[in-house]
């Protein structure tokens, strides 16, 4: 049956064109002015900020638009021993979790924040999938300012998208697990396992976020969802597999049925419940982190309780519609009005219609119900199908002239179509094996279209050998006419998955460039040299340190013991962009700290045996950088050492320097 | 074909290396006073920048002085001593004396373009080969510190 799949549609393949039957060398596939299209010229802005999920490197990076230029990688649920994110003080509460530290998570999507549906340049949220949280990322200051741990979740997947004005984040569980940590038998999955999905409520202002409630559902595996807009703003959608319960050997026994779900959740009406008090409060521990730009220190705060509602006992929030073959990506056309399911497995995509779904709920066209949730019947809820589009359907992303983009992975390709005539209008292919794909604006209701990026899965043959690891492959397209062509291949770092591209203009202005001194609450900070010291605690020892182009004050410093704990706040007193300073000390167990201007950070070290350590800035910031540097004497545990510490004072004229 | 590319590429080159340097227009944009001033104030030792004419009163104005003082401690002190030593930048005992209030102001506040055009300020960077940073001091804030240094080189 699947062979027979496989060569029919091989064979409709190479009758649409022959292009997409084997991908020909690239300088036949790309057009002649390629290289002056995605140019950027020495001085020049890209048009587009590409924010791209890092996948396995738990990181976020950066690109420029059309020139595929990488410009930052930015750390969120990852260390970065680069900048000491997740080795300083402040850092280092980011990443914990109820878990303990966890220095390390696979961010697979990001959601840019949008007001009335259209991107505003806020915020970035991003998913942490492994230990479940999800990220708000400043898009003034292109840092991570909040992780909130999920509980009750086996994996953080289907998230972070966000509804139209970004009232919620979404986090719904990967993998279905038994609920309050159970010790039960895997084999017990049908009863014990349960799947929940969180909404994440954003505060308008501030970006602060916390769980308003949890839907508590049936045991399966949640993959991805988008918010409805416009006509279905207040309703979520979600692709759903493993209906069939299967708890081993998934990649048989989750594709059995022909047809899994994607479930439609009415969220306004989930609101109203909550606010009738309705709904359960569980035990759940789960931490919140938030960075303070002002104390320039992070808190990590356990909470211990969530609200739920469990969906089996309110059957008017949820719907199932049928979606075949285990269905990946759920994607809502910038109208609102068409949800478009990418059964992975199946030969066809069928396109739901939001005002069908509405009706068949009216006049109840169901086929039956999943543990008491009502099904809805297939052709009631269907718009049409996109025939034979492709092998392996995963995302789609839309452009402002009603067409939608879908990935391709088996067959290698993006396919373009028409969301309402369902017609396909024109393929390229792949080099090679696409994942996610991006359209900038695509998730947006005012898609800003243009360019559609591939962000392929295999790479082999597109750059030079690096030995078994290769870089990942990314791909730029022109969509502005009607065919779309082959402008540029980029590497890109981690493992890119989902990705959100953005105009420049909505983000440049914004862009912060300093931390005011003044405004510096570090409870440590030096705002000013005369406010630098050397305290002692216990055997702590607090260095209040200054930096400056091109010394740190104090650069002598005596009196500290092996086995003390030192910490070293220095903060950066420069007020002029981009002009970090940085800080390491010998044979600390310790990555570098690097301090943003009118910053405060803290590297804490441990020193493990006597004798004088230097310690310089790391980030070279001026023609006397060599200069900055000092020393700290460390006498054996337990010495009587004085305590002292100085910038530019000679004691002794015969061997010192100067006069 | 690739050669085409590489005209093509060329070409663009050409074109976008016309007389404007981005560099210039960035400053020309958050200065607009820039090129103006130049010939205004350039020769009148008043440096380069928004601060065109500073009224100075006697007696000093009492409640400038602290503010003064404490952005000096903040944002100026790791290089500035309040003698006539040189540390990183040169010491202030007598700028007051030295230098126009119009060229300090404009020092202050509007540091890289006057490390670019102004010619005293140049000695300066010649002499001390260390760039002074943008330390974000407001006009008023400047202000404040002309103040303070009026009272550090003994005016009342």
């Amino acid at each position: 049956m699947k062979n027979k799949i496989l060569i029919g549609t091989a064979g409709i393949l190479a009758a649409f064109s022959i292009y997409s039957c084997k991908p020909k060398a690239p300088e036949d596939a790309t057009t002649g002015d390629a290289a002056s299209r995605v140019y950027v010229a020495p001085g020049k802005y890209d048009e587009f900020y590409n924010l791209v999920s890092g996948g396995f490197n738990g990181q976020l990076s950066v690109y420029g638009i059309p020139s595929g230029r990488l410009i930052k990688i930015l750390p969120v649920f990852s260390v970065f021993p680069e900048n000491g994110y997740g080795y300083s003080e402040e850092t280092k509460p980011m990443l914990n979790t109820s878990h303990g530290f966890v220095p390390w998570d696979d961010l697979h999507h990001v959601a840019i924040s949008t007001t009335k549906g259209e991107h505003d340049g806020r915020w970035v949220f991003a998913n942490g999938n492994n230990t479940p949280r999800v990220a708000r990322i400043s898009l003034s200051s292109f840092r991570t300012e909040e992780i909130l741990e999920i509980p009750n979740s086996g994996g953080n997947h289907s998230s972070p998208f966000i509804t139209e004005n970004t009232e919620y984040v979404i986090a719904g569980t990967r993998f279905s697990i038994p609920m309050g940590n159970k010790d039960v038998p895997i084999s017990s999955y049908k009863e014990n396992f349960k799947g929940s999905i969180s909404f994440i409520k954003v505060d308008s202002s501030s970006g602060r976020m916390n769980i308003a409630f949890q839907l508590r559902t049936p045991g399966f595996n949640f993959d991805l969802s988008r918010a409805g807009k416009g006509p279905s703003h207040g309703w979520f959608f979600f692709s759903c597999y493993n209906t069939e319960q299967a708890y081993t050997l998934l990649e048989v026994n989750a594709s059995q049925k022909d047809k899994d779900f994607i479930m439609a959740v009415n969220w306004k009406k989930a609101e109203e419940y909550i606010a009738q008090g309705k709904g359960t409060i569980e035990k759940a521990n789960y931490a919140h982190n938030v960075y303070d730009d002002k104390k320039h220190s992070a808190t990590s705060t356990i909470l211990n309780e969530v609200k739920v509602l469990d969906i089996t006992q309110f059957p008017d929030i949820v719907y199932f519609i049928p979606c075949p073959k285990s269905p990946h990506g759920t994607d809502v056309d910038p109208t609102g009005e068409y949800i478009v399911g990418s059964g992975k497995l199946a030969a066809t995509m069928p396109v739901f219609s939001f005002t069908k779904i509405q009706n068949a709920i009216a006049n109840k066209e169901f086929e039956g119900d999943f543990s008491g949730i009502p099904v809805i019947k297939y052709e009631a809820a269907l718009h049409g199908e996109v025939k034979k589009p492709g092998l392996g359907p995963l995302h789609t992303e839309f452009d402002e002239k009603g067409n939608a983009y879908t990935s391709m992975f088996v067959s290698s390709e993006i396919v373009k179509w028409n969301v309402k005539t369902l017609e396909i209008l024109d393929r390229v292919p792949t080099y090679y094996s696409i994942g996610h794909l991006s359209v900038p604006g695509g998730p947006t209701k005012k898609p800003h279209g243009k360019y559609v990026i591939a962000y392929n899965k295999i790479t082999k043959d597109r750059y030079l050998p690096t030995g078994p690891e290769l870089t990942q492959s990314a791909q730029l397209y022109d969509i502005s006419g009607d065919k779309m062509q082959l402008l540029l291949d980029f590497p890109t770092t981690g493992e890119p998955h989902y990705a959100e591209a953005i105009p420049a203009s909505l983000i440049q202005a914004k862009s912060l460039k300093i931390y005011k001194i003044e405004e510096n609450e570090h409870p440590y900070a030096a705002k000013g040299e005369g406010q630098t010291k050397v305290e002692r605690k216990g055997n702590e020892v607090h260095i209040s340190m200054t930096a400056i182009r091109s010394h740190l004050t104090p650069d002598n410093i005596e009196g500290v013991n092996v086995g003390d704990d030192v910490f070293f706040h220095v903060t950066n007193i420069e007020q002029d962009w981009d002009v970090p300073h940085g800080f390491a000390v010998k044979g600390a167990n310790n990555a570098e700290i690097l301090i943003m201007p009118g910053e405060t950070q803290t590297f804490k070290w441990k020193p493990l045996s006597s004798g004088v350590f230097p310690f310089y800035c790391t980030d070279f910031c001026s023609a006397l950088h060599q200069e900055m540097s000092g020393y700290i004497r460390v006498s054996p545990a337990g010495s009587k050492t004085p305590l002292k510490f100085s910038t530019g004072k000679v004691e002794n004229q015969e061997s010192g320097a100067g006069k | 074909m690739k050669n085409l590319i590489s005209l093509v590429i060329l070409g663009l080159i050409l074109v976008s290396c016309g007389p404007e340097k981005p560099k210039t227009e960035g400053e020309s944009q958050e200065h607009p006073s820039g090129k103006d001033a130049v010939i205004e104030n350039v020769d009148e030792g008043k440096g380069v920048g928004q601060v065109k004419e500073v009224t100075l009163n006697t007696p000093l104005e009492q409640e400038r002085i602290p503010r003064g003082k404490a952005i000096y401690e903040m944002k100026c002190q790791a290089c500035h001593r309040l003698d006539d030593q040189r540390v990183v930048g040169p010491g202030w005992k007598d700028v007051t004396k030295k230098r126009k209030p119009e060229w300090i102001m404009n020092m202050i506040t509007n540091v890289d373009v006057m490390l670019d055009k102004d010619a005293e300020a140049q000695k300066l960077l010649e002499l001390c080969l260390t760039r002074m940073p943008n330390q974000n001091v407001s006009l008023g804030d400047a202000r404040d510190v002309l103040e303070f240094m009026r009272q550090n080189d003994g005016e009342k």
